[in-house]
């Protein structure tokens, strides 16, 4: 197992090496020249010159990339080129903040209750219950975000105001209840997207197991029927579905535009759509490294659990 | 004094739903198991045996029901019951032992934990005693260093000791019943005879009933006192065992006992005798006798009038209208191989113009078929991170200087338990694995160990088939597309009028008929796969036909026809065998030639008559003995190989020391056996003169007494 985690996480410097220099050709292939689009058309020459040379634009590519990889590392981020030139990394920090707490509500919504529909439908295998849960699960999944989103809005925020429920994120938050309050609506939409895809992998992964005779092995050795769905048959159909969490994870943290967008939650996909538009190079270049690494980690985290999980992969 | 039957099933039915209606699959099934008692339940696959097996149990599946009779235990009905009564019972009075060990653990938990979970659930103990309960059953399943085993989890543990796992997992609770399904199936036959010997001496002291199923007439004859013969859901025959193996009387039965084949020197120019046709499906079961269909002495009453379960004498009980011709012996029942009465022609596709036979096959052809010079093959390998992080070597030689030869037309059969590199070394002839060391010839052409450096035209000459017919059979392809692909790969015919030529005549060869070729595999039974697979295999008149315990997963009835065959097929099309079983019965069946392999090494050779006939290197010897025999004059000799063979690169001894039971002493594991000549190429590679060894083995000097527990491998 030691040597199987020393493997992995080289292989996690390799790949944010790799990815790093992926995103920092992204970053120089954008067209236009990002001192004129900064400066305006009617910057002269000098001006250009200057804003380059206070960015470190004026060196050759390679040495910018060479420049700007050792100074992220030492957590050096670089300047916005917008908004009072304010350093990126505090900006980037509070977003990724923002947006974790909203993947792991999210997290905590949508997995028990994806598991749980699952198995249900498992084991009632062709009945309605099953019929219900795998139809259903997958028109939720159809829906586009801001479908949901807006029907869980005009549903539950402006529907029920006894529930209290922001329909927006541009309240004040001081206190836990106010912060879970505010991201219940966004992560009950994201929810509703992965909600069926793990619901059906739980399905198809229990209806797996009970196949297999160690199930009737349990059963014949006298365990209650909860028993052996819990301890034996869960343990064993969840393997995969920690995978699918890991990825998701990763998604939750960058890929929530359209949520963060309708609900006006301050995240860390919203800003990265900002810092395209703007051609805001080092706040790019921060947020997609930052998203791959928590990729990256999320994968490895899912795949040392898998490892902890399955003694077959971590005994050999 | 009568005693309480510890079972009772009393004309018990079970029926299955198809679609809209109940088949009835086991009917009227009645047994009783007496405290102490192994009752044997013998049948092919198919047969109803599991389902019976599990319905004793009480364990259907969802669509299945009892729709008639009763099953006590300890007088107390089973069938009232409700399910969590039933939970309470399953585990503590009624225990399974299941056929496949590996499958039936639960890969996520320790072993110590499973067996410990029983005795949680049933006798409300704590973690800590269950625990050290547990270490205290695997103790008693005779494994040493049972708190470590305890600790592992089931894929760490050898075949042998994930069967001993479960034993000890069935015997926690002292339980009742024990329902052995098939449970030494999977298992070598040396692990197999220790095994059997366990369950005997645990049954008899836990003074537990248990019903033993098992396909396996030899197994079932050595360890039950009464036995039920199963065929198509119904009770044949049920009896004492020692009468029945001496004189059984329903055809049935016969044939069975008839199939099996014998390690008897110069077998090999007989036939086995085989029982005709297939076993019906349960729903085409006509209101005759069940067996009429396939018995050689049916009348025609016995297609019309179904005979009743009598009684002969004494607990004797047999189904049969002719039982009193047959118990008189004025009625012999014989079989003969039914395939070899088929008149269908024959002949070669390579060699049709003018010759006809092998014999013709002209002079200049080599003696020797393939041969393979100090063959090597090491798995595994040392990484650089590996040995930074100094982790131990975890490389395996499967195979060690190994030299063989096929004889022109011969069979050569390699023998050995799992484990003992037969199947790597097979794999490094067919090209399947690259050879590490070692020079190949395919008819005096240099072959390539690599597959990928061999011509065409050689790789069509070695061709493979496989233990598991159902794995190696596309499903989505028809048995004539099949052949077809495998005819046009091989470019093994000139114009698509020649293929279709061929593929008739290979099913021809194989005697399926002419409508196979527009089937699919799963419309097939397993005998009729296998058959495919000899077709497939013998579809480009290949020189070499590596055969990797090709009948292991068959029926013995269904063994016999492929035995047959495989003998047909090796004279009409004049292929030469590479014949790989752990099954010594079919080796000497088919094979000229045999070489015995112990961990990658070769540790005797020779006809299989010298082979089989002492001296033999103490090994065969206890490969030899360890067979369950179904010959009622036949004493065993039981020599039991306790520990478990253990796989390590570096030894400079004899490979088998450890478990010897000869040794002489240091000389065994400090240096390497000689090869001792006992003539006629029969070679043993022992520390012990051959002299000696024959005095010891003739006059059958009880071996000493060996390890008396496991060591883990």
């Amino acid at each position: 197992m030691t040597g199987y985690i020393i493997r992995r996480v080289l292989l996690l410097g390799l790949t944010l090496l790799v990815t790093s220099a992926l995103v920092f050709a992204l970053t120089q292939i954008v067209p236009g020249d990002v001192a004129r689009l900064i400066l305006g058309r009617d910057a002269s020459p000098e001006q250009i010159a200057t804003f380059k040379a206070q960015f470190g634009l004026d060196v050759s590519p390679p040495q910018q990339y060479v420049n700007w990889l050792g100074r992220f590392i030492v957590g050096d981020w670089g300047r916005s080129f917008t908004g009072g030139n304010l350093p990126v990394r505090p900006l980037v920090l509070e977003r990724l903040g923002n947006s974790m707490r909203l993947a792991l509500m999210t997290l905590l919504l949508s997995v028990p209750l994806a598991v749980f529909l699952g198995m249900i439908a498992a084991l009632r295998e062709n009945t309605w219950i099953d019929g219900l849960v795998s139809i259903g699960s997958l028109a939720v999944v159809g829906l586009p975000e801001f479908v949901t989103a807006l029907v869980l809005i005009n549903g539950l925020a402006l529907g029920v105001r006894e529930l209290g429920l922001p329909s927006t994120s541009m309240v004040p938050n001081n206190t836990l209840e106010d912060w879970v309050r505010q991201l219940i609506l966004p992560a009950l939409t994201a929810t509703f997207v992965l909600l069926g895809y793990i619901a059906r992998l739980t399905r198809a992964g229990v209806l797996e197991e009970l196949k297999k005779p160690y199930v009737r092995m349990a059963t014949l050795k006298g365990l209650p029927r909860r028993v052996v769905i819990v301890k034996h048959v869960l343990r064993n159909a969840l393997l995969p579905t920690i995978t699918v969490i890991a990825i998701s994870f990763g998604w939750l943290i960058g890929g929530l535009v359209v949520i963060e967008t309708v609900f006006n939650y301050p995240g860390l996909g919203s800003l990265l759509v900002e810092a395209v538009k703007q051609k805001n190079l080092f706040l790019m270049q921060a947020i997609v490294m930052l998203v791959v690494t928590i990729y990256a980690l999320a994968n490895l985290a899912a795949d040392l659990l898998y490892g902890v999980l399955n003694p077959r992969i971590r005994l050999g | 004094m009568t005693k309480q039957p510890i079972l009772e099933a009393e004309h018990l039915c079970i029926d299955y739903r198809l679609g809209n209606q109940w088949v009835n699959a086991i009917r009227d099934v009645s047994l009783t198991i007496g405290a102490g008692e192994i009752h044997g339940l013998v049948g092919e696959s198919g047969s109803g045996k599991s389902t019976l097996a599990l319905a004793l149990m009480r364990y259907l599946a969802p669509n299945a029901r009892v729709s008639q009779g009763d099953i006590r235990l300890d007088g107390v009905s089973l069938l009232s019951k409700s399910r969590p009564e039933m939970e309470r019972i399953w585990g503590r009075d009624l225990c399974l032992v299941p056929q496949d060990p590996l499958a039936a653990l639960n890969p996520a938990y320790t072993v110590g934990e499973q067996i410990a979970e029983v005795t949680r659930q049933h006798q409300g103990l704590s973690k800590s005693e269950a625990w050290s309960g547990a270490v205290a059953m695997l103790e008693k399943v005779r494994i040493s260093d049972a708190k470590a085993v305890a600790q592992k989890y089931p894929h760490q543990l050898s075949g042998g000791m994930q069967q001993r796992v479960v034993i000890a997992m069935a015997l926690n609770t002292r339980p009742r019943l024990l329902i052995l399904d098939e449970p030494t199936t999977a298992l070598d036959v040396t692990t197999q005879a220790v095994i059997l010997d366990l369950f005997r001496e645990l049954l008899h002291e836990h003074q537990a009933a248990a019903l033993y199923v098992s396909h396996d007439l030899g197994v079932i004859r050595e360890m039950c006192q009464r036995m039920t013969v199963l065929y198509c859901g119904e009770v044949m025959a049920s009896a004492p065992v020692a009468g029945v193996y001496q004189r059984p009387i329903h055809p049935y039965t016969i044939g069975l006992l008839a199939s099996i084949p014998r390690v008897e020197i110069g077998a090999s120019n007989t036939r086995l005798p085989t029982i005709p046709g297939t076993a019906p499906s349960l729903a085409q079961r006509g209101q005759g006798c069940v067996f009429a269909p396939r018995c050689p002495v049916a009348l025609d009453r016995c297609y019309t009038e179904k005979p009743e379960l009598e009684t002969i004498i004494h607990e004797r009980m047999v189904k049969c209208h002719r039982w009193g011709e047959i118990d008189a012996r004025t009625l012999p029942v014989d079989y003969k191989d039914f395939l070899a009465e088929s008149k269908e022609p024959f002949f070669n596709a390579k060699r049709q113009s003018g010759t006809e036979a092998k014999q013709d096959v002209p002079e200049e052809t080599p003696e020797y078929v393939l041969k393979a010079q100090r063959v090597s093959k090491t798995f595994g390998g040392r990484s650089l991170l590996k040995r930074l992080l100094m982790q131990p070597d975890s490389r395996v030689q499967a195979v060690k200087d190994v030299s063989v030869n096929v004889r022109r037309y011969s069979t050569l059969g390699l023998v050995g338990e799992s484990g003992s590199g037969k199947t790597t070394l097979a794999r490094c002839i067919v090209g399947l694995e690259t050879a590490d060391e070692g020079r190949m010839t395919l008819l005096d052409a240099a072959l390539p160990p690599a597959l990928t450096d061999r011509p065409a035209a050689l790789k069509r000459e070695i061709q493979m088939v496989f233990q598991n017919p159902s794995d190696t059979l596309n499903p989505y392809q028809t048995i004539g597309q099949m052949l077809r692909r495998t005819l046009e790969r091989l470019g093994a015919a000139s114009s698509p009028g020649n293929v279709e030529k061929r593929i008739a005549e290979l099913l021809a060869a194989v005697r399926l008929s002419d409508d196979y070729v527009n089937r699919f595999p799963n419309e097939l039974s397993g005998g009729e796969k296998q058959r495919v697979a000899l077709a497939r295999a013998f579809a480009a008149s290949p020189a070499l036909v590596v055969a990797d315990e090709p009948t292991s997963a068959l029926d013995v009835s269904v063994q016999a026809v492929i035995l047959n065959l495989l003998k047909d097929l090796r004279a009409r099309e004049g292929a030469s065998y590479l014949f790989i079983s752990h099954d010594l019965r079919a080796v000497s069946y088919l094979a000229d030639w045999l070489i015995v392999m112990y961990q990658g090494q070769i540790m005797e050779e020779g006809t299989t008559e010298h082979v089989y006939s002492i001296p033999s290197h103490p090994y065969t010897e206890a490969l030899i003995s360890a067979i369950p025999s179904t010959d009622p004059l036949e004493q065993n000799k039981h020599i039991r190989l306790i520990a478990e063979p253990n796989q390590s690169t570096e030894r400079s001894g004899c490979p088998f020391a450890g478990r010897c039971p000869r040794q002489i002493g240091r000389i065994c594991e400090d240096e390497a056996p000689p090869w001792r000549e006992a003539g006629d190429d029969h070679r043993i590679r022992c520390h012990i003169p051959l002299d000696e060894l024959k005095k010891l083995q003739s006059n059958g000097t009880p071996v000493q007494a060996a390890l008396d527990k496991v060591v883990p491998a």
